[in-house]
C-alpha cells in the first residue's frame, strides 16, 4: 500500500511542481512569479515531510523547520520592491523583472 | 506520572493493529496534502489575475503543511519528533498570512487584478492618500485601473 501512496502522492506533487515552475517562468507579472515561487517552497516542505512520513525517518526535520522559517523572506522582500516600483520608475517596472 | 503515561501510550501505539491503522491514516493525510498542492498549482495556472491566484495559493501553505506534519507524527510516533514538528506549523501560521498580505498589497498596487470583480475596495483611498504623501507630483493614480492602463500603454 505504501508504494501506491508513494507513487500517487509523488506524481501529484511532481505535477504540481511542474505547473508551478511553468507559472514562475511564464507568469505575466512579477507578483504571479512571487506567488508561484512561494507555493513552490510550500510544495518542497510537503515533499520533504511526505518523504519522512512514508519512509519513516526523521533526518530532514531541520530542513522543514528552516524552510518554514525563511519562506517568508523572499516573498515579503520582493513584495516591498513591487510596491515601490511605480514611484521609482514611471513605467514598466514589473515587466522588466 | 507523565512518563508513565507516555510509556503506556507508546506501548499502545506500537501494537500491531494500532500501528497499521495509524500508518493508514498517515497515508491518507499525505494523499490529501498532495491533492491540495496539486489543486493550488492548477488554480495558479487557470485563475486569471494575481489576486485570484493568491486565493488558490494559500490553501496548501497552511492546511497542506498541517496535514503532512500530522502524517509524520502518526507515522513516526515519537514525542520528540512531535515537539520538533510543532514549530513548523507555528511558523507557517505566523508567516503565511504576512507574506500573503504583502503580496496581495503589492498585486493591488501594481494593478494586477480585475477591478470589476471587487465587491468593495477599501484600499483605494489609502493608496491614493499614500501616493499623494509620498510623491507630491502624484506617483500613483487614484484609480488603479487607469494605472494599469498607463503601464500597458507605455
Amino acid at each position: 500500500m505504501i508504494d501506491v501512496v508513494l507513487s500517487v502522492a509523488g506524481g501529484m506533487l511532481a505535477l504540481a511542481g511542474l505547473l508551478l515552475l511553468y507559472r514562475v517562468v511564464v507568469g505575466p507579472s512579477l507578483v504571479d512569479r512571487v506567488i508561484a515561487s512561494d507555493v513552490l517552497l510550500t510544495t518542497l516542505i510537503i515533499v520533504v515531510g511526505a518523504d519522512m512520513a512514508i519512509s519513516g525517518h526523521t533526518r530532514t526535520i531541520p530542513l522543514m523547520v528552516v524552510l518554514a522559517v525563511i519562506g517568508i523572506l523572499g516573498s515579503v522582500s520582493v513584495a516591498r520592491f513591487v510596491q515601490r516600483a511605480p514611484s521609482t520608475s514611471a513605467s514598466g517596472g514589473e515587466g522588466e523583472l | 506520572m507523565i512518563a508513565d503515561l507516555v510509556r503506556a501510550s507508546t506501548t499502545f501505539v506500537d501494537s500491531e493493529p494500532v500501528a497499521t491503522i495509524l500508518d493508514g491514516i498517515a497515508a491518507v493525510l499525505i494523499l490529501l496534502a498532495a491533492f491540495l498542492t496539486l489543486a493550488a498549482a492548477v488554480g495558479l495556472i487557470r485563475f486569471p489575475d494575481a489576486l485570484a491566484r493568491l486565493h488558490a495559493a494559500t490553501k496548501p501553505q497552511i492546511l497542506g503543511v498541517i496535514l503532512v506534519v500530522a502524517a509524520i507524527a502518526l507515522s513516526v510516533r515519537s514525542w520528540v519528533v512531535l515537539l520538533l514538528l510543532i514549530p513548523v506549523i507555528v511558523f507557517q501560521l505566523l508567516t503565511a498570512p504576512i507574506s500573503a498580505h504583502m503580496v496581495a498589497r503589492a498585486g493591488y498596487r501594481a494593478g494586477d487584478y480585475d477591478p470589476d470583480t471587487l465587491a468593495v475596495d477599501e484600499l483605494a483611498p489609502d493608496v491614493a492618500a499614500a501616493g499623494r504623501s509620498e510623491l507630491p507630483g502624484g506617483g500613483l493614480d487614484d484609480e488603479p485601473g487607469t494605472a494599469q492602463g498607463q503601464r500597458g500603454g507605455s
